[in-house]
């Protein structure tokens, strides 16, 4: 009992010490309260589903940022590694009767050795040329997609694939929790040492080179890493959708998740996913409007990004938080001094 | 002699579009993910001003470059200029604007396909293969203005400017161009461009909102391919593409899935061997 005491006041101490101190935490912690507590408040299925669907593609998103926010290799073909994770799971699934949790993580790896195929011919390339280039790589995979009906399902996809878990909570929490898993390790992987190479490969690789790191194992790293993610994304959503089609592989995917990115902010993994929780959702509830909704879409995206270049949840984060001259610690913007060393903050 | 066709109209297509996309990024920096979402607008301008208007091909298609070119300016001016010190927000700005142009197109015109009707009726025949005069008319239009844009890079003031821009933007600003001001320009001609290739081509194929995008990713891989700001380049890479995806579509069975593919596998093929393209310098790394 007072072991238990004890335990809950040293997390409300942490909590307090940590989390409340700081909004942006605080909406990372409600952020996750939410989505977990969600289904106590409702079960209306098509709210689940919009909700599944999001986490899916914020996986996605989150992916892409991780290749192309933090090394800078702008990647316009990164449903190359949706649509591989979704078709490979699903003709392992329909040919070899794999269940779903065998057949994601082998559609995942199917994605990195794409990421790596795309990978080694695009570390020559640079900025514009290798963005160019990695957009033809999803549509030169829809051509043989297309040119093999009979192995693919050509235009109609390959449908009939079972769900993971047949009941509506089960599904959605192996979504929302696979989603905050898989974002808090790239996160984490984004805050590692080799997420700071990342960085730094983006910001300038000539220096990074000179530091005697092998950047050429690093950009590929990245490129596998995102593969991966963005792999289970495309698994999850082929066994989510029942469906494996050419759909994921479209140019439009490709530009769609770009847009997360830039959106929500590049080179941060939070606001990308941050983008898809905005964006997808707000999609979905303009519905009744469907002939309106790309253009609704694209219009607010472009005035976002004409007051906030650097992307919505950056420009919000500078709004809420300031940064301690002295120390380099994140203070709320409201306060005067830095809540650790005290000096002044204006 | 259907190949050979078809390869010279799909050829002279991209080597228009290419020229012109390749010349507003080497002057600004620009990725202008937009540029075939303004042949798609020239194209639908030229089929309402003719068929709902009733205005004589010739006039229409003036009239569709004219507008595609403010269409442009206006976007150049009030959706990219403030945001140009960031190359990823411009990106995207762009997707965004295909993506209104798009869905405008749909809403005022909707899905359906619609077709233009051509400035000369009529065919000949050689070697047994209808060719049909808007075809001809086609390809010299736009080896005119091929030249014509030879011409202006090389032989004029602002050819001179833009070339410079396009060499060394610091240098040249330092050298009193204004650098903003030929920005604007560059990006009117460059529009302008896509929207006569728009106009040219409009009789020849079928027109719907989402006819950007194909020829987006086959400029994008003429780009590439060719180098990127080489107009050389541009124009080889083109018809060797172009007379590809023909190739590929006549000699090979289920071709149409796969002209695309085959296509992009020879740029592939070609950045491997050569990262800068046939005719591309590589750039000085910029830091």
């Amino acid at each position: 009992m007072v072991a238990a005491g004890l335990y809950l006041k040293r997390f409300y101490t942490v909590v307090r010490g940590e989390v409340l101190v700081l909004p942006s935490r605080v909406i990372v912690a409600l952020f996750f309260l939410v989505l977990l507590g969600m289904p106590l408040i409702s079960q209306d299925p098509y709210l689940i589903r919009i909700i599944v669907l999001t986490s899916i593609f914020a996986i996605l998103a989150a992916s892409w940022d991780l290749l192309s926010g933090f090394t800078g290799q702008m990647n316009f073909g990164h449903a190359l590694f949706f649509g591989v994770g979704a078709y490979a799971s699903a003709l392992l699934n329909i040919h070899l009767h794999m269940p779903p949790w065998g057949t994601i993580p082998l559609g995942a790896m199917a994605a990195v050795l794409t990421g790596l195929i795309v990978g080694i011919p695009c570390l020559r390339l640079k900025h514009t040329y290798l963005a160019l280039t990695t957009m033809a790589f999803p549509i030169i995979l829809m051509g043989i997609v297309f040119a093999l009906p009979d192995f693919t399902g050509g235009e109609l996809g390959i449908s009939g694939l079972p769900r993971i878990s047949n009941s509506l909570l089960g599904n959605y929490y192996i979504y929302v929790g696979t989603m905050l898993v898989l974002c808090t390790i790239m996160w984490k992987i984004t805050d590692s040492n080799t997420g700071i190479i990342f960085h730094a490969i983006r910001e300038d690789e000539l220096a990074v080179k000179a530091s005697g790191i092998n950047t050429t194992r690093y950009k590929l790293l990245a490129f596998c890493l995102s593969g991966f993610f963005a792999g289970i994304a495309g698994g999850l959503y082929a066994h989510y959708m029942r469906i494996a089609g050419p759909s994921t592989l479209e140019v439009s995917m490709s530009f769609t998740v770009v847009i997360w990115g830039v959106f929500g902010g590049m080179a941060t993994i939070y606001g990308p996913v941050a983008a898809v929780f905005i964006l997808f959702p707000l999609l979905e509830f303009v519905r009744f409007w469907p002939e309106y909704r790309t253009l609704i879409f694209a219009v607010i995206v472009l005035l976002i990004l004409l007051y906030m270049p650097e992307g919505l949840i950056p420009w919000v984060r500078d709004k809420i938080e300031k940064e301690c001259p002295r120390c380099k610690v994140k203070n709320i913007a409201t306060r005067d001094t830095c809540r650790i060393c005290s000096a002044s903050l204006n | 002699m259907n190949i050979l066709i078809t390869g010279l109209i799909t050829g002279s297509m991209l080597a228009l579009l290419a020229i012109s996309f390749s010349l507003i990024f080497g002057v600004a920096r620009i990725v202008n993910i937009a540029h075939t979402a303004f042949y798609m607008v020239a194209g639908y301008c030229i089929f309402s001003l003719t068929g709902k208007f009733g205005l004589n091909p010739v006039a229409g298609m003036m009239i569709a470059v004219m507008v595609v070119t403010v269409f442009g300016l206006l976007a150049y001016k009030f959706l990219i200029d403030p945001i140009r010190e960031h190359e990823a927000a411009v990106l995207i700005a762009t997707i965004a604007l295909a993506m209104i142009f798009q869905e405008a197109v749909m809403l005022i015109y909707t899905g359906d396909y619609r077709t233009v009707s051509a400035l000369i009726e009529g065919y000949f025949t050689l070697m047994g293969v209808k060719v049909f005069y808007q075809q001809v008319l086609t390809f010299g239009v736009v080896l005119v203005i091929l030249g014509l844009l030879w011409v202006l890079l090389m032989k004029t003031k602002l050819g001179l400017a833009i070339r410079s821009t396009a060499e060394d933007r610091e240098v040249a600003n330092l050298m009193g161009m204004n650098e903003s001001r030929l920005a604007m320009i560059t990006m009117g001609i460059s529009v302008a461009l896509a929207g006569f290739t728009g106009a040219v081509l409009a009789p020849l194929t079928v027109l719907s909102p989402y006819m950007w995008m194909e020829p987006l990713i086959m400029m994008m891989a003429v780009v590439v391919l060719g180098g990127l700001g080489s107009i050389k380049g541009s124009f080889v890479a083109a018809y060797i593409l172009g007379f590809t995806e023909a190739l590929v579509v006549f000699l090979i069975p289920k071709g149409a899935f796969l002209k695309g593919s085959v296509a992009l596998t020879i740029m592939i093929l070609v950045l491997l061997l050569r990262p800068e393209g046939l005719f591309g310098i590589s750039f000085e790394e910029e830091r």
